[in-house]
């Protein structure tokens, strides 16, 4: 990726950004994430496809957001993931350059939000493998094999929440979890309480989450947490064709009423 | 004590089975979906002994995710509570740990019985043998070595395994508990002698040395303004996982749940790593920043703990760099620390 280290580079150098976000060679192997300030370290930027760390959760950071104006390396869930977050007025193109990777990793360069917006709809992309099969598996389940998987799943959560530091959209100054006046979320990790607080999760990011899977893989335990929020996606595609981080203009689709919605779920 | 003895190849699921048969609640690792995890262990077909490292550690057996440590309930116009009695619980054997989470059960043992005598840790750990088996296996994530302790090393075991290289197993005999399984299944263990022991290789991991405890003490002692947190922690999450897997980590929360007539009041796991963690009433956080709170686990670890308990909080078990998914890697951090000019 010497195009993306150039970019990044010269970015610096010309102080259009005081920072870069992207992946830099980690331990044993492992890619992480990286934050460049000084021109002479974008020489540490890798690209290739040990890096998936969704990078936009950064941009609510406040230790990031402090940092002026950023650069973000972003493969398409990043890409998306930053037009979910300019629809919720969460970040704007002034102090954000999209530094985008496009499938075979080359640097796709944007003049604006609403060219990285044309680019996303211009390249759709399907789920991943290993979402796609245990998705197909889930929904060939019947009700009472679903409830009996998810329980079994869910029974194992040490509530680290680690699904929700990973997660772009869960950007909450203060998380549901974590208000207690009142307590809305059992605090322990017992079944109970396990189940509250994914279920509040994955309705929180209704319509919202761009599927990149990173909550199920930043997950210790392996817990397949994506597949409550890809499912809800498509239930929300299907009732309301609605597409997270499509489109600039998006509304939350939880908050927003619409006269020609289906009101087919009622009685 | 320190008895040296020799438990052959075919005889530790024999072992086993006696102490399955008088009734010992047993742990040990096991296969879970292609991974080691510790989990009770009832046919010893199941048991797993060449795991490097299980995602979590054993410690939840002594210190649970989350515990009742009082009930109430409304009788009319009276609040009765209920203590909670865990004396009925059984005897335990940790079976097959590693040399670290056994070393894990001292920190936890300072903690919950320096200030503040913890009941529930203390009542919890009465019933429980260890009997670690030393790792002829590690990874790149491991540094046990660094933290003043080793692959066969006997610390918080009551019985110590060690293979060697005729399938045989060593048992060094740590302490009276350990003593008290030996007694119990006398046939199963053979004495042994130093020629014996001289033809044998003990099967032992070589986890090299990372960095030098007492000099990494020493510079954290000036470093709490360093800008070494805030470069270290950019990428951190701030979520719990470091502290969940971490044997030796032993904040909890206090909740109540329960309804207008009954509830109860529980102890469940917390993390400095959490934003609320040290928020106070006021809002005001003392710890506002990830870097802050990054600090405060490293320090927390190699400098407080130290200090005011006479114990290192960390065994270099490297399961916080394992399961971080962003690669926040505990050894190389305090590699950097130590290398620092």
């Amino acid at each position: 990726m010497e195009e993306l280290k150039k970019k990044a580079r010269e970015l610096l150098e010309a102080k259009t950004v005081t920072m870069v976000i992207g992946y830099e060679e980690g331990t044993a192997g492992i890619a992480r994430p990286a934050f460049i300030m000084d021109p002479s370290k974008a020489e540490k930027l890798i690209f290739d496809k040990r890096c998936n760390h969704n990078l936009a959760l950064y941009l609510s950071k406040k230790e990031v957001k402090r940092a002026g104006k950023i650069a973000i390396v972003a493969p398409m869930p990043v890409m998306k993931s930053v037009i979910v977050l300019a629809s919720e007025n969460q970040v704007t193109e002034n102090n954000l350059v999209v530094l985008g990777i496009s499938a075979d990793e080359k640097l796709v360069e944007f003049e604006n939000f609403s060219a990285v917006e044309k680019y996303i709809t211009e390249h759709p992309e399907s789920y991943r493998a290993k979402d796609k099969e245990l998705l197909d598996r889930i929904d060939k389940m019947n009700p009472q094999e679903r409830w009996e998987f998810w329980q079994k799943e869910l029974s194992k959560c040490i509530k680290c929440y680690a699904c929700r530091g990973a997660c772009p959209m869960c950007y909450c100054g203060t998380c549901t979890v974590d208000c207690n006046q009142p307590q809305w979320i059992s605090v322990p990790s017992h079944e109970i309480g396990n189940l509250e607080w994914h279920l509040m999760r994955a309705m929180h990011l209704a319509g919202r989450c761009i599927n990149c899977g990173q909550c199920a893989d930043s997950c210790p335990l392996d817990l397949p947490v994506n597949i409550l929020t890809l499912k809800i996606s498509e239930d929300v595609l299907k009732n309301f064709n609605y597409k997270a981080g499509t489109s600039l203009q998006q509304d939350y689709v939880m908050s927003t009423y619409n006269p020609n919605d289906k009101e087919n779920f009622i009685g | 004590m320190n008895e040296k003895l020799i438990i052959r190849k075919g005889s530790l699921g024999k072992l086993f089975e006696q102490m399955q048969k008088s009734g010992k609640l047993i742990y040990a690792p096991v296969n879970k979906d292609d991974k080691a995890e510790f989990d009770v262990l009832n046919d010893f077909n199941n048991y797993r002994e060449d795991y490097i490292q299980t995602v979590q550690s054993i410690k939840s057996v002594v210190f649970p995710r989350h515990e009742a440590i009082l009930k109430y309930r409304k009788d009319h116009s009276d609040v009765k509570l209920d203590d909670i009695d865990l004396s009925s619980g059984p005897e335990t054997v940790l079976f097959g740990v590693h040399p670290c989470d056994a070393a894990g059960f001292d920190v936890l043992h300072a903690v919950f019985t320096g200030e503040y005598n913890d009941k529930f840790f203390v009542e919890r750990m009465k019933k429980v043998t260890v009997i670690s088996m030393s790792c002829s296996k590690c990874d790149d994530f491991c540094f046990c070595t660094s933290v003043g302790l080793a692959p066969d090393s006997g610390k918080g075991s009551d019985i110590l395994l060690t293979k060697l290289s005729s399938g045989d197993y060593l048992a060094d005999v740590i302490s009276e508990k350990g003593k008290a399984i030996i007694d119990s299944a006398k046939e199963l263990f053979e004495e042994t002698n130093s020629e014996q022991l001289a033809a044998n290789t003990k099967l032992i991991a070589d986890v090299p040395v990372k960095f030098d405890l007492d000099k990494v003490n020493n510079k954290l002692g000036t470093a709490f303004e360093s800008p070494v947190w805030l470069a270290h922690s950019m990428r951190c999450l701030g979520c719990g996982a470091c502290a969940f897997v971490c044997p030796t980590c032993s904040c909890f929360d206090i909740q109540d749940e329960g309804n207008s007539t009954c509830g109860s009041r529980v102890k469940c796991w917390d993390s400095c790593g959490f934003s609320n963690f040290t928020l106070h009433a006021s809002k005001h956080n003392p710890r506002d920043e990830q870097s802050q709170r990054w600090r405060q686990r490293v320090l927390h670890k190699f400098s407080y703990q130290p200090e005011q308990l006479k114990i290192y909080g960390c065994v270099g078990c490297g399961r916080c760099s394992r399961a971080c998914p962003v690669d926040m890697n505990l050894q190389e951090h305090l590699t950097a620390v130590n290398n620092e000019q």
